[in-house]
């Protein structure tokens, strides 16, 4: 499967790639015409290469959002051996964003979580883009807890902007839902291993997010904010977009070097949606590996293996003190009082 | 009960200087409410807790006040006073520096973070009391008060005191720590799994406004979750709803009677009787057992 539709930043190479079929297929001399092809197809290939190697964190989530960027269900069909699909939240509703099922690699078989956000219009209609209700969440937890009862680890693909903004997601709960999810993850019994495989968006991702390990394909991002909300809500100006996500450090390469993930699930070159059957066999390889791997903590120290992880997690100063305030100080503090009801969030 | 801090209370809108000025005249300071927009004589709010008088509005009160109201006298013992935040990621552009706005909320609130934590009695019953600022960048979690929180949890749990958290935050996760920030839901959630799997109760104060990463990881998480009236608590901002759905939201969407409504609180109480009710709850929960003169 290949996917031909740019991005802005990757115009410069399809210009050339196209430039190249064009010499090939309207060219009627023959001569030198293999040769010249050559050198542009390796001019092409290079730039390729260091577009790829060179990415700001911006182009970053554009790729992560791309619109032919595999989703769960493709990697239901493509990497895994088995999937028996187990829908509902026995309370409520069906939440399409939220797919889940039993399934297997070769020998191992799990609990598959994964947010989807839908391979066409009608799809992505049925699960809001991938974005939650707290009956989707619900679901989610629901599965897991039958995964831990018949001791399967539990695999969840993390893929949304976040949990559905809406009134009924609010009348139904969306924070409690998020938050128990959160809490209950972390005390499972079972091995759990996260991926996060396109937009890791803030609580919604989190609410699939604790895990033994955690995994991150190269290009996907992972992040407290939408680099347009940050840029929005800091400066006042969404278009400061690019900026934004390059402070929010959200890449895979910087939070693998701030250890908020695990490892890097490598890419196809130009993004997993240029050849997605090579993106699922490297997820595939990655999801087996895993599992072998978390399978070796004795079961009765999983939930503190999790524990242990996020509690190191936060960056702060200790044995500091108040500062001495004077007068002056006293006034600059009153000005700043006065203005600051407008300054919050 | 001795409270103090009420020179915290932000209610004060630009355009209503004048007619402050004429209700100031022989009777002291007045502010506005929020949410009434009637002008109050700033010490008849205060000897009303904050309350509006008209509209029964729950105002913002500091955190230091929170405890002086819920705690007996002369027991509080502050935790964890000497932790504060950093701008880890260099957020410092636009003008807008973090490391400049901490200074500044650092000395209008004379607080080193959002959270104010410890221990102390509660008619007697020792308790983990944990309060958030919404004074202190909109009551934000960033790395420091999920530290604050982890802690006082993790001391609730050696302890096995009960645990009261009041949270008031505006900002929810503060973004200007990135993942930073969000790990501290994870951190703070999986704490209180802890103490539930212990049989350790936690009770959850919502006052106005609890939103974001606060609302969906510890405020909602409570054996009990008690709401303040009117409070304003959700995961997602009214402003990003109504632009989502481009529909208007029912009166009174996201407040502690719409959440009451819904089944998401246990119950609504007035802040003055908070703490007779948090006592009667955990007299209730725990029997005797626990309380000591």
């Amino acid at each position: 499967m290949q996917d031909n539709s740019t991005l802005p930043f990757e115009r410069p190479l399809f210009e050339l790639r196209a430039r190249i079929e064009d010499m090939l297929s309207n060219s009627e001399q023959t001569e030198g015409l293999e040769n010249q092809v050559r050198v542009m197809r390796q001019q092409a290939d290079s730039m390729e290469k260091e577009l790829y190697e060179n990415l700001s964190p911006w182009n970053t989530v554009q790729i992560a959002r791309h619109q032919s960027r595999p989703t769960t269900r493709d990697y239901i069909e493509h990497s895994l051996d088995r999937f028996e699909e187990l829908h509902g939240d026995r309370a409520f509703r069906d939440d399409m964003a939220i797919v889940t099922g039993l399934a297997s690699i070769e020998d191992e078989r799990f609990m598959l979580i994964g947010q989807h956000r839908g391979r066409n219009v009608e799809e992505r209609h049925q699960s809001h883009a991938g974005c939650s209700h707290p009956e989707g969440y619900r679901k989610a937890l629901l599965k897991m807890k039958l995964a831990e009862r018949f001791n399967i680890p539990i695999v969840c693909l993390i893929d949304t902007k976040g949990a559905y903004p809406g009134i009924g997601a609010e009348e139904r709960g969306q924070g409690i839902a998020l938050a128990e999810n959160i809490r209950d993850m972390s005390l499972l019994n079972v091995p759990v291993i996260c991926c996060i495989i396109g937009e890791g968006g803030s609580g919604g991702a989190l609410a699939l997010g604790i895990g033994n390990k955690i995994l991150m394909l190269q290009h996907a991002y992972y992040s407290v904010i939408t680099p347009e909300g940050c840029a929005s809500i800091l400066w006042r100006d969404g278009e400061l977009k690019a900026e934004a996500a390059e402070v929010l450090k959200l890449t895979s390469k910087d939070l693998k070097e701030r250890g908020f993930i695990d490892d890097i699930v490598p890419e196809p070159l130009g993004g997993a949606h240029r050849n997605s059957a090579s993106a699922a066999k490297f997820l595939r390889e990655s999801i087996l590996a895993a599992i072998k791997e978390v399978k070796q903590i004795p079961q009765e120290e999983l939930a503190q293996h999790r524990y242990d992880k996020y509690r190191k997690f936060g960056e702060f100063l200790s044995n500091q003190t108040l500062p001495d305030f004077d007068e002056e100080e006293k006034s600059a503090e009153e000005a700043l009082e006065a203005e600051s009801g407008a300054a919050q969030e | 009960m001795a409270f103090f801090g009420w020179d915290k209370l932000k209610l004060i809108g630009k355009s209503d200087k004048q007619q402050i000025n004429k209700k100031e005249e022989g009777s002291g300071p007045a502010v506005k409410c929020k949410r009434c927009g009637e002008i109050i004589i700033k010490k008849m709010l205060e000897g009303n807790l904050g309350v509006c008088s008209h509209c029964n509005y729950h105002s913002h009160i500091s955190a230091k006040t929170r405890i002086n109201l819920l705690i007996d006298e002369g027991t509080f013992v502050e935790h964890d006073s000497d932790l504060r935040s950093l701008d880890i990621l260099g957020f410092e552009r636009h003008g807008k520096s973090y490391s400049k706005k901490l200074e500044q909320e650092i000395k209008k609130n004379r607080m080193l973070s959002a959270m104010l934590s410890g221990v102390g009695k509660l008619k007697e019953r020792p308790v983990a009391i944990g309060v958030t600022d919404p004074n202190f960048i909109a009551g934000s979690m960033g790395s420091v008060v999920g530290e604050k929180f982890t802690r006082l949890a993790e001391h609730a749990l050696e302890k096995r005191l009960p645990l009261i958290v009041v949270s008031g935050s505006g900002g929810g996760a503060r973004m200007h720590e990135g993942l930073y920030s969000l790990m501290q839901m994870a951190k703070t959630s999986a704490a209180l799994g802890k103490l539930r799997e212990a049989g350790v109760p936690y009770i959850s104060v919502v006052t106005d406004s609890t939103m974001g990463g606060i609302w969906a990881s510890w405020a909602a998480l409570g054996d009990v979750i008690i709401g303040e009236p009117g409070a304003h608590a959700g995961f997602t901002g009214p402003r990003v709803i109504k632009t989502t759905i481009n529909q208007d939201l029912p009166e009174g969407f996201q407040r502690s009677e719409f959440l009451l409504e819904h089944g998401q609180l246990d119950l609504i109480v007035e802040r003055c009787e908070m703490r007779d009710k948090l006592a009667s709850l955990l007299d209730l929960l725990l029997g005797d057992t626990t309380k000591t003169a």
